[in-house]
């Protein structure tokens, strides 16, 4: 049981502390493509998409590169912690943020560009600030967005395989998160345990994401 | 005194205005759409961003390019009534009304039932914008407005988006607001029906231009501006109930250039009403007509003809201290011979009567 609720332990872990991150990173990201008029903005769009179209493999290896003990994020790192990036469950949260960017900002960037200026203009000519208005009038009017942008970061972390598997490799409570335990006892042919650790992740997937379209339907409401 | 001047250039738009407006009631802007209004009311406001701007309300900067000021929007102390409600979905009416009360002070808790009752919201308060209906919900956004501690209204077509009946639902309550006459209020509308019922001064706009602006009744008898020719001339007079005839349920009101009827009990007497008369309603004589079914004959000066084309031509006349407007063909004018200076008498066929007129202070 113990080896059956570690791995879903960390992969929830993972993707609950992804998701809260990303919804803060996610949210400038994706006011600033909404508003934004820039010559920028197809260069941004492109780079936040990447992680859709691109093979795990090929942006865990990128990954590994950088966050690595000689890469620039991860010389950095060490120098201020002493310990490595790769192979430690912050090197995943960092991994998996990137990996997971496009699904917290592209439900927010339709949110916020469905939501139009109209409504801020008259904020602001009752006396909020611009990011009064944003707080008070754009974030609670987006809620939906922001339920989707959680729940497709959320599941989109916790099916991640590829990238972990580059970045993080297979280390028991560190590391080793469902999709890869899963791997592990496929390899080593322990069908049994590879059912229970599928069919948990099967119904932890199944259920946020029925939750979703269940109080998605309640707002429309 | 409300000071502005904006110039605004952009591809195949220019706007260039240099208006003083009244610091009291209400100023319309009237004009076609693209004329520029709602630009200027969006400068006005700080929303748009202009070239070359001045602005001061009552002695107070809030732009100046010159001198390098510009107020951001939310520091400028203004209502704006868009088109649209633009009220705030996830809030309820009360706190939609509470969100520019909240954000600056000074607006009393008296002041908010007094205003909450003028628009007649009492019972919309705990609902949701998504339940309103088009006309409650622009109530609304008036009340949001002026619950701001506003020192300047900015009304941008608040009726346009409205069909007819929730716009004379809402038209009462605008003028009892213009009764109360505290804050400056510029009316952005293209409707001239709405700016003679609003309106105390007015300012006419073609093209990002100004072509006119002044007293509204003085700027309604002008011949030279053809947007307000064709449909929209007509002419307003401020007159006194003098007495009630019961009998054939008429009133009779005095004006410097003598006394009109109008049907009904318009009013206590004493009051000032505001009177519409469209240009159209009204033809000439040379002698008093003696047998006629038309209760106003009044003697009247022509003070000018104009129409260079087109069968009917505009002719302004003298009514005492009054002037009104009045359409005749162009072959009436020939075969009468009329002349400026010619004494005559106008026949009134139709009077529209507002409600009774601010007493202003």
């Amino acid at each position: 049981m113990e080896s059956l609720l570690q791995p879903l332990w960390l992969s929830v872990k993972l993707a609950g502390i992804t998701t809260l991150l990303l919804l803060v990173l996610a949210t400038p990201i994706a006011w600033w493509l909404a508003q934004t008029r820039s010559g920028l903005k197809p260069l941004v769009q492109s780079l936040v998409a990447l992680p859709i179209v691109l093979p795990p493999t090929v942006m865990g290896f990128y990954l590994l590169i950088v966050l690595g003990p000689a890469g620039a994020l991860g010389s950095w790192w060490v120098e201020l912690t002493g310990s490595a990036l790769t192979f430690s469950f912050t090197g995943l949260v960092i991994a998996s943020c990137i990996y997971s960017l496009p699904f917290a900002v592209q439900p927010l960037a339709v949110a916020f560009e469905s939501l139009g200026k109209q409504k801020l203009e008259a904020a602001w000519t009752l006396g909020a600030s611009k990011a009064d208005a944003f707080f008070s009038v754009a974030l609670p009017l987006s809620v939906r967005g922001y339920l989707g942008a959680m729940v497709l970061s959320f599941a989109h972390t916790l099916g991640e395989f590829g990238v972990i598997l580059m970045v993080g490799g297979n280390i028991p409570g560190e590391t080793r998160v469902v999709s890869i335990a899963i791997y592990d006892q496929v390899e080593s042919l322990n069908y049994a345990a590879a059912h229970r650790l599928s069919a948990l992740l099967l119904v932890v997937a199944f259920v946020a994401l029925f939750t979703m379209f269940l109080v998605n339907r309640r707002w429309r409401r | 005194m409300i000071g502005l001047r904006y110039r605004v250039e952009r591809p195949g738009f220019s706007l260039d205005v240099d208006l003083e407006l009244p610091l009291r009631g209400i100023s319309g802007v009237f004009g076609e759409s693209g004329a520029g209004k709602t630009t200027l009311l969006r400068c006005i406001a700080g929303l748009e961003a202009a070239h070359a701007s001045r602005l001061s309300v009552a002695g107070e900067t809030w732009e100046d390019t010159q001198e390098g000021i510009a107020l951001p929007v939310q520091r400028r102390d203004i209502g704006y009534v868009f088109q649209e409600p633009r009220l705030f979905d996830h809030l309820a009416v009360r706190a939609n009304i509470d969100y520019g009360r909240k954000r600056r002070a000074g607006e009393t808790a008296s002041n908010f039932d007094h205003i909450v009752e003028l628009l007649g919201l009492e019972k919309l308060l705990e609902r949701r914008p998504a339940e309103l209906s088009g006309g409650e919900a622009q109530r609304v956004a008036i009340a949001r407005a002026l619950l701001s501690a506003p020192k300047l209204v900015l009304m941008d077509e608040p009726l346009a988006s409205l069909d007819r009946a929730r716009r004379d639902e809402i038209l009462p309550f605008l003028e009892r607001l213009h009764a109360e006459a505290r804050i400056p209020i510029i009316y952005v509308s293209h409707n001239i029906d709405e700016v003679c019922r609003l309106c105390d001064h007015l300012v006419v706009m073609e093209a990002g231009r100004v072509l006119a602006s002044g007293v509204l009744q003085d700027v309604l008898v002008r011949l030279d501006i053809p947007v307000l020719g064709g449909d929209n001339a007509g002419s307003i007079i401020d007159g006194v109930v003098a007495s009630y005839d019961g009998d054939d349920d008429l009133t009779r009101l005095e004006f410097s250039g003598g006394s009109l009827w109008v049907p009904g009990h318009a009013g206590a007497e004493g009051a000032t009403l505001r009177l519409r008369t469209q240009a159209s309603d009204i033809s000439l004589c040379r002698s008093r007509p003696e047998q006629s079914t038309i209760l106003n004959i009044l003697p009247a000066q022509v003070e000018a003809i104009e129409g260079s084309e087109g069968p009917t031509m505009l002719v302004r006349l003298r009514l005492g201290d009054d002037r009104i407007v009045a359409r005749v063909t162009r072959r009436s004018v020939r075969e009468l011979g009329l002349q400026e200076g010619d004494s005559l008498f106008a026949q009134v066929k139709s009077v529209a009567v507002r409600p009774p007129r601010p007493v202003t202070p």
